[in-house]
């Protein structure tokens, strides 16, 4: 377990039982990673995304997280405040009327009262440069801003490690340039979902591929 | 005006906290119905007036806003002259309005137009999740209150995509016409749109789980039911029945 922060143990998933997405997908992430996932479309990487933090229950395989296995719902609460998801759509994540009460949303979840929730959300939008985000309504923002935004909103809750589902998808090249350069400086162990190859090359310490349900050592 | 837009705290009711500010409108309400005379009415509806100036609301939203319960009024002010017995102030072919029935209309219209300005002075100006929050706080259950504040939320992006599908059909030379085939595809726009509506609650609810949400939602600030908001509260009440004690008697 030297190092193993979040290890998926011969996953199986299906949401119609005809046709299985996960067939025994396994995956390790240790500290220091960027470990890249591909695919094709359909292939199962936000599913196994969601399996790892719970939002999904696997029909068999396990989900150990920080040295325990977890299975319940309850077990996934503290996994969740560690392990940071970035939705592929922005507009799922952000729901609140300002960018900065978005922020806030998570630290006020994790037990900090609304001034020192209001106080990480300032740093941390400034820490990605977008302090100009936050009053801002999340519905008026554009589709590069709206990424950092919700970047903005997992990073506050200062997870160990970043689970990123297609983080450059519908971002034009200074957007992306931008999140890469960010992502780079950061200390957190990544699993990202991406098509995007200059992306995965750039970022990743290793590329897995997601082939019939299995993961497997990208052969490319 | 601008002291409210920008958040600054204004001198008037915004300045109070919001849990007071729903129960002052509440106290209000429930005074402003039960007045009776015309001049106690007229008071009521300057107190109501005097709080949205104070509040400084765009003149216009507010206007805008009061225009629109008008037409809702109208049938009950063109009939009550005519169904309460009275005095006939004029005869009308065979209707003869009655002088009872004039004031009863005039009171009614200027008790819901005070009302009215006062829900807009006291809450009009809190945003949907600090008016959840107090309603929450209140007393109101929690799924209510998450309710109102996700449905306000959401609406515009429900819009959003009723726009796009819509977009999206004209896009292929759909135009409503009174047949079976325009019935049918609004159908299947309607539906598209509660399946769509659905499925994107649920990766809300996901990613809001993600980040901590056990079913309860924090407050976005400390509330604080200062001396001040119970004074207000108290010394508000306290002219309320004046006003309805002096309407009576």
């Amino acid at each position: 377990m030297s190092g193993g922060l979040l290890e998926l143990r011969d996953v199986h998933f299906a949401y119609e039982a005809s046709r299985p997405v996960l067939r025994g997908a396994s995956l390790e992430l240790r500290a220091g990673e960027r470990v890249a996932l591909c695919g094709g479309n359909g292939a199962g990487k936000t599913t196994l995304l969601h399996v790892a933090v719970g939002l999904l229950v696997p029909s068999a395989g396990e989900v150990i997280a920080f040295g325990e296995p977890r299975r319940r719902e309850r077990e996934f609460w503290s996994v969740r405040a560690r392990v940071g998801l970035l939705f592929q759509d922005p507009d799922d994540q952000l729901f609140c009327p300002s960018v900065a009460e978005d922020v806030a949303f998570g630290p006020l979840n994790l037990g900090r009262s609304p001034a020192q929730a209001r106080a990480i959300a300032a740093e941390t939008l400034a820490k990605l440069g977008i302090a100009e985000l936050a009053e801002r309504s999340s519905e008026k923002l554009s589709g590069g801003e709206k990424r950092l935004a919700t970047l903005a909103t997992v990073l506050a809750m200062e997870p160990e490690v970043l689970l990123l589902d297609e983080p450059t998808l519908g971002l034009d090249d200074a957007a992306q340039e931008r999140l890469a350069g960010l992502l780079e400086g950061l200390p957190q162990a990544m699993c990202l979902v991406s098509h995007d190859r200059p992306f995965r090359a750039r970022l990743a310490t290793r590329t897995l591929a997601l082939v019939q349900g299995r993961v497997e050592v990208d052969a490319r | 005006m601008s002291a409210a837009a920008s958040g600054i705290r204004a001198p008037g009711p915004s300045a109070l906290d919001p849990r007071a500010r729903v129960l002052l409108l509440l106290a209000f309400a429930i005074a402003a119905v039960a007045l009776r005379r015309v001049e106690s009415a007229l008071v009521a509806l300057a107190v109501a007036g005097a709080g949205a100036a104070l509040a400084g609301l765009p003149a216009r939203r507010v206007a805008r806003r009061l225009a629109a319960a008008q037409l809702g009024m109208l049938p009950f002010l063109l009939t009550l002259p005519f169904t309460v017995a009275g005095t006939p102030v004029a005869a009308l072919g065979p209707l003869a309005p009655s002088a009872e029935g004039l004031v009863r209309a005039a009171t009614l219209w200027l008790r819901v137009n005070a009302i009215l300005l006062a829900a807009q002075a006291l809450v009009g100006t809190l945003d949907a999740g600090r008016l959840a929050a107090a309603l929450h706080r209140l007393g109101a259950p929690a799924a209510l209150a998450q309710l109102l504040a996700f449905t306000v939320r959401y609406l515009g992006l429900l819009e959003q995509e009723y726009l796009r599908l819509r977009t999206a059909m004209r896009a292929r030379a759909f135009r409503a016409r009174s047949d079976r085939h325009t019935w049918r595809s609004l159908g299947q726009l309607a539906g598209m749109l509660i399946v769509r509506s659905a499925a994107r609650a649920e990766r809300v609810m996901e990613a809001m789980r993600c980040r901590g949400f056990t079913g309860r939602l924090p407050a976005p600030e400390e509330l604080a039911f200062r001396a001040r908001d119970a004074a207000w509260l108290s010394l508000a009440c306290a002219c309320l029945l004046a006003l309805v004690a002096v309407d009576r008697w």
